[in-house]
């Protein structure tokens, strides 16, 4: 059980991840791949902030903004100078290595004796449910202060969720989405679709960056390897809620990706539980993401097949 | 209100696919003027209207709408004067999104997109109320995305879209190409319609010669690049389609000279 609140809690931290994703992705409709240096890249920030002593709060909200520069750097390589969305994802990707790399001035930060977002949350929750106090839990045993950690996740993945329904049903996020769906239209209409690019761009990485600074603080390090395979990761979260949730209203979308990124943690503690070799995880991960964007046309196939016969 | 003068356009120059789309195009148009403009296949008809659009900047030659001048504007700027309907009757619109969005995002065209809520009660109050005014029953649909419509009502959309805010040019590109007959004539009337209601100084490139006769107020022919034939007033009035197809007649015995005359000169001199 305390197996299970520990996947949920970073499945619902992941989560952020798989709203940035959501956004490049499916609004943008831009394969962007500096996912993978900017969800290092905030946590290198909070790791490198919170090491000197810095409020963990400030340190999270600088891993946002950095995020975010690193978002439009990509937005702006492709619309100021015309280069493919991957490629320039890729450039931004490659160069965060060694920026990384810098910031931390290591390879590996360890934050465990540090005062992070969740020393904060855990001092709460011994302030209410007294220290190492066990709570019930459809009949099992388990530490209050997982609990409260879990409940705070969701609490501000709630709040992240309502922000960005709210805002992608502003004039202005009207307008992003438009870029997506057909920007010939929404030039017509007089919005520079470049500026929407990379205000969108940068507002995803913003979220991915979040992630990284989140999950470092909850695992208690931040490394620069962390964000391999990050995008492939965010992608299958956004897939599963896509398949769960039928329907292509914003809102249903959103929760969709949120649900999708608990579940998939889920399915992974639960594979490796089972005994899966960890190794073999991002592997896995990829062939799971082919199966789920080859199996919508090959049904359709298939039936086509059927009825012909 | 629209002054175009002497623009010029060459696409892949230098190459093998060099193309001179508009070679020294000149047009004035008055205010609340409706110009139809036929041409051969890539005559540089919808060149021109991309051209003033602010699809691409032009090589040289200036264009003014409205007392100021615009050449150098990108196209999203220019947006705020004009209204536009594509040929293809996919371009017009968000698939995506609902038909209430993309109004709404039509309602704000050439305006500042701030944090403000897209879709408020007055603005879907006015939405239902234009969107009746097509007599498709698509009033009752709004939340429905636009993908789902048929070309013919996608189009009509997007006509009422780019109408929205009175533009003060109105740039229709063979908006009725893609559509079927019936459907077609459904989408004319309605631009007459909606150029009649609101005065709009309108260009529409087109390929039929009956709706250039029926339509508006002059025919402009291009070939090539140029602008051959232009006829206003009593002269487009007492245009017919055969006159029309007499002169695309000549333009084409002009090619045939030009070529034959090459070979003519080949044999003797060369």
């Amino acid at each position: 059980m305390t197996l299970l609140i520990g996947s949920i809690t970073i499945g619902l931290v992941l989560a952020l991840l798989a709203l940035g994703i959501f956004i490049s992705f499916r609004i943008f409709d831009f394969p962007d791949i500096t996912a993978e240096g900017s969800f290092t890249f905030g946590a290198s920030i909070s790791a490198a902030l919170i090491v000197a002593g810095v409020n963990p709060v400030i340190a999270t909200v600088c891993s946002f903004l950095g995020g975010m520069l690193a978002g439009s750097t990509t937005g702006m390589i492709h619309t100021r100078f015309k280069i493919n969305p991957l490629l320039s994802g890729i450039l931004v990707m490659t160069a965060l290595y060694s920026v990384n790399l810098h910031v931390m001035g290591k390879s590996n930060v360890p934050l465990l004796s540090k005062k992070t977002l969740f020393t904060a949350f855990e001092n709460f929750s011994d302030s209410v449910s007294g220290k190492d106090s066990m709570v019930n839990l459809i009949g099992w045993e388990v530490p209050a202060r997982d609990v409260w950690v879990m409940l705070f996740c969701l609490a501000i993945i709630i709040v992240f969720c309502l922000l960005l329904f709210w805002f992608f049903r502003t004039n202005l996020g009207t307008a992003m989405r438009a870029t997506g769906d057909n920007s010939q239209m929404i030039r017509a209409l007089g919005v520079n679709t470049k500026t929407m690019i990379i205000a969108g761009i940068a507002l995803s990485n913003g979220l991915i960056a979040l992630a990284g600074s989140v999950l470092a603080q909850f695992q208690g390090f931040a490394d620069v390897q962390m964000g391999i395979g990050m995008m492939v990761w965010g992608l299958a979260s956004v897939i599963i809620g896509e398949a769960l949730i039928t329907g292509n209203s914003l809102g249903l979308l959103i929760t969709g990706a949120v649900i999708g990124s608990v579940l998939f943690r889920l399915l992974v503690a639960i594979a490796l539980r089972w005994g899966m070799n960890p190794n073999d995880l991002k592997l896995i991960t990829a062939a799971f993401v082919f199966l789920a964007l080859i199996l919508p046309g090959f049904m359709k196939q298939t039936r086509k097949i059927k009825l012909f016969r | 209100m629209l002054e175009i003068s002497d623009i010029y356009k060459t696409f892949n120059a230098g190459t093998i696919n060099e193309v001179q789309a508009l070679q020294g195009v000149s047009l004035n148009i008055e205010d609340g003027s409706f110009v139809c403009v036929l041409g051969t296949n890539g005559s540089g008809k919808s060149t021109l209207l991309n051209a003033v659009a602010g699809t691409f900047i032009t090589d040289s030659g200036s264009i003014r709408l409205n007392g100021q001048t615009i050449t150098k504007w990108p196209e999203h700027r220019r947006a705020s004067m004009i209204g536009r309907v594509f040929q293809n009757p996919f371009s017009g619109t968000a698939p995506g999104m609902s038909i209430a969005e993309n109004l709404a995002l039509a309602a704000r065209r050439g305006r500042k997109r701030g944090l403000g809520w897209g879709l408020t009660a007055p603005v879907i109050r006015e939405l239902k109320e234009r969107v009746k005014t097509l007599d498709m029953g698509l009033e009752d649909r709004l939340d429905s995305p636009i993908g789902k419509l048929s070309g013919g009502q996608r189009q009509a959309l997007t006509l009422l879209m780019s109408g929205w805010l009175r533009p003060d040019l109105l740039l229709l590109d063979e908006h009725t190409a893609a559509l079927d007959p019936k459907t077609a004539s459904k989408v004319i009337s309605l631009t007459e319609k909606i150029v009649s209601e609101g005065r709009l100084t309108t260009l529409m490139v087109t390929h039929s010669m009956q709706q250039a006769v029926n339509l508006g107020d002059r025919i402009i022919m291009m070939h090539h690049g140029k602008i051959h034939f232009d006829f206003q007033g009593e002269e487009k009035k007492r245009l017919k389609v055969n006159d029309l197809l007499a002169l695309f007649d000549e333009l084409r015995r002009k090619d045939q000279i030009d070529l034959g005359v090459a070979a003519l000169l080949q044999e003797n001199y060369v």
